[in-house]
């Protein structure tokens, strides 16, 4: 303790630490911010201008949901070979039994993988595209158009992405589990696992809780309001240049990511606690 | 014995007083100071100065767009900025026509010009047809009513930015560099068009729009508008009407209007 005293730690150091502190203090400052404003205008213009934003709303859900289906059907059908392979290879090692199977994908794929890959594939798909939208609007002028034009960027550009991210993430996180669990059971067919139908959607019934429901509808729509908070905030929020857009569609997708693994620990140690 | 009567005093659309204009990318970047300045409704003014003079962050002032960093400014009587949505109604007021039309570039002519008639209105694209349609045909964009603003030239896209800013019939119409970079023939169309404009057009129903144009070239307007002002050394001088264009001795001014070399 006396030599920390006598010898600090470099001058150099402590300033890089403080910033980075204060930098991440304050980042975090500006998604609340920006959070409760979007909350804020879903709330109060609800009813306004329905004509406009409802048409982009739905637009959004569908560049956020029904255009990606066949890219997710891949991505459920993978999920399903990957999570089975790899279970039926564990247990015909040890010697388990494979009337678990059905436990293990709701365990996997109900409860963490669903949700979170799910959340990272739009991330990459449809939140980059924010960023890089918004932030050449940004750059280009197109929100002080809006404003000059006293038209809410908020209202006009986040609330029809924050919705459709929310929905998207929701209704894609439904249909990959749906179609993980079904190619779950091809797959350990083709694996000639000794196991009927009716056998594994049992085990996957006894295994599935309303919890289990609540909770994955819950953190996938909080998934993507995250996502589109945080990425509509580096896009719009901020001053840019049209160089500073790359930068800032980089930043996004990394504290985006952050937030979801955030959020899922907090889903874990629900389950933990429940 | 009669008192003399005076003649009816004009109300002020817009008033400043010691305001200072700073940019909205930097509110600490001081542009132009002490401006005091009073538009009264009807008129017609442009501001000259040279690039990087204030131009624009005056209309952007002017507008609502940028608080000022000092002093006081008034928009028909209210003190800007309002952001408040019950003062929503003020703040349309006024029209801001942009140096390149800063248009959306995601969507179409039609859907540009229309957008502030919809959101404001709760319009759909049926309703807002009609209103539209001849918006762009007083402007001739018809032809390119389905482009993207990235397919027009600048000509096409600051009448754009003139028929989205009028859609909803503003009473003061703020111009940022209207004229520069346009061919001969669109530079006659938009001085003809605002002399309308501040006569009374057709399209906005046969009411004076009150105008202020800023321009790095003063010569079009000489003949035009009715009131002269020039930004030079973060400074705003009012040089006066038509009259006193002429023999008025600041030099910036007769660089403004000095033919090219």
């Amino acid at each position: 303790m006396r030599f920390f005293l006598r010898a600090p730690l470099p001058r150099t150091f402590a300033n890089y630490a403080g910033r980075k502190l204060f930098r991440f203090l304050l980042t975090i400052q500006g998604f609340v911010a920006f959070a409760l404003i979007t909350l804020g205008v879903i709330v109060t213009k609800f009813r306004s201008a329905r004509d406009v934003i409802l048409p982009r709303t739905l637009n959004e859900i569908s560049r956020s949901g029904l255009r990606l289906l066949p890219m997710f059907l891949f991505m459920s059908v993978a999920l399903g070979l990957v999570v089975i392979g790899q279970a039926v290879s564990w247990l015909s090692r040890v010697g388990g039994t494979h009337t678990i199977l059905g436990t293990i994908m709701v365990l996997a794929v109900v409860r963490e993988l669903g949700p979170f890959a799910t959340a990272l594939l739009l991330l990459s798909r449809s939140g980059t595209a924010n960023v890089i939208e918004l932030g050449t609007a940004r750059a280009l002028g197109e929100v002080e158009a809006l404003e000059a034009l006293g038209i809410d960027p908020v209202h006009y550009l986040v609330v029809p992405r924050v919705i459709g991210m929310a929905t998207g993430v929701f209704c894609l996180t439904a249909y990959v589990i749906l179609g993980a669990l079904v190619s779950g059971y091809l797959w350990a067919f083709l694996q000639n696992v000794p196991m009927r139908p009716s056998d594994y959607f049992r085990q996957l019934a006894e295994s599935l809780s309303s919890l289990d429901f609540a909770v994955v509808a819950v953190k996938s729509c909080l998934f993507g309001f995250f996502i589109a908070i945080i990425t509509c905030y580096h896009g719009l929020a901020q001053p840019l240049a049209l160089e500073e857009v790359s930068r800032a569609t980089v930043r996004a997708v990394a504290q985006s990511v952050i937030a979801c693994a955030l959020l899922d620990l907090i889903f874990i140690l629900l389950y933990l606690v429940v | 014995m009669d008192a003399p009567v005076s003649p009816p005093r004009k109300e002020l659309a817009m008033e400043m007083a010691g305001v200072t204009v700073s940019t909205l990318n930097d509110p600490t970047m001081v542009m132009v100071e002490d401006v005091h300045w009073s538009v009264s409704v009807g008129d017609y003014w442009v501001v000259g100065g040279l690039q990087g003079s204030g131009k624009t962050d005056l209309m952007e002032l002017a507008a609502g767009l940028i608080p000022p960093q000092q002093g006081v400014y008034r928009l028909f009587g209210h003190e800007m900025p309002i952001y408040g949505e019950h003062l929503l109604p003020e703040r349309l007021r006024v029209g801001l026509v942009f140096d390149d039309g800063k248009l959306l570039n995601q969507l179409t002519v039609w859907e540009n010009v229309s957008l502030p008639l919809r959101y404001h209105k709760n319009l759909t694209r049926e309703q807002a047809e009609q209103q539209t349609d001849a918006m762009l045909q007083a402007m001739e964009l018809m032809p390119w009513r389905n482009a993207t603003p990235g397919a027009l030239g600048l000509n096409r896209r600051k009448r754009v930015g003139l028929a989205r800013a009028l859609m909803l019939r503003p009473e003061v119409l703020l111009l940022d560099n209207p004229i520069a970079g346009l061919d001969v023939r669109h530079r006659n169309w938009w001085l003809n068009f605002l002399d309308q404009l501040s006569a009374g057009h057709a399209l906005m129903e046969n009411r004076p729009v009150t105008l202020v144009a800023t321009s790095g070239d003063l010569r079009p307007w000489t003949d035009r508008a009715r009131q002269f002002a020039i930004l030079k050394d973060k400074r705003f001088i009012v040089i006066g009407g038509r009259a006193e264009l002429p023999g008025h001795s600041e030099p910036m001014l007769r660089e403004l209007m000095a033919a090219a070399a």
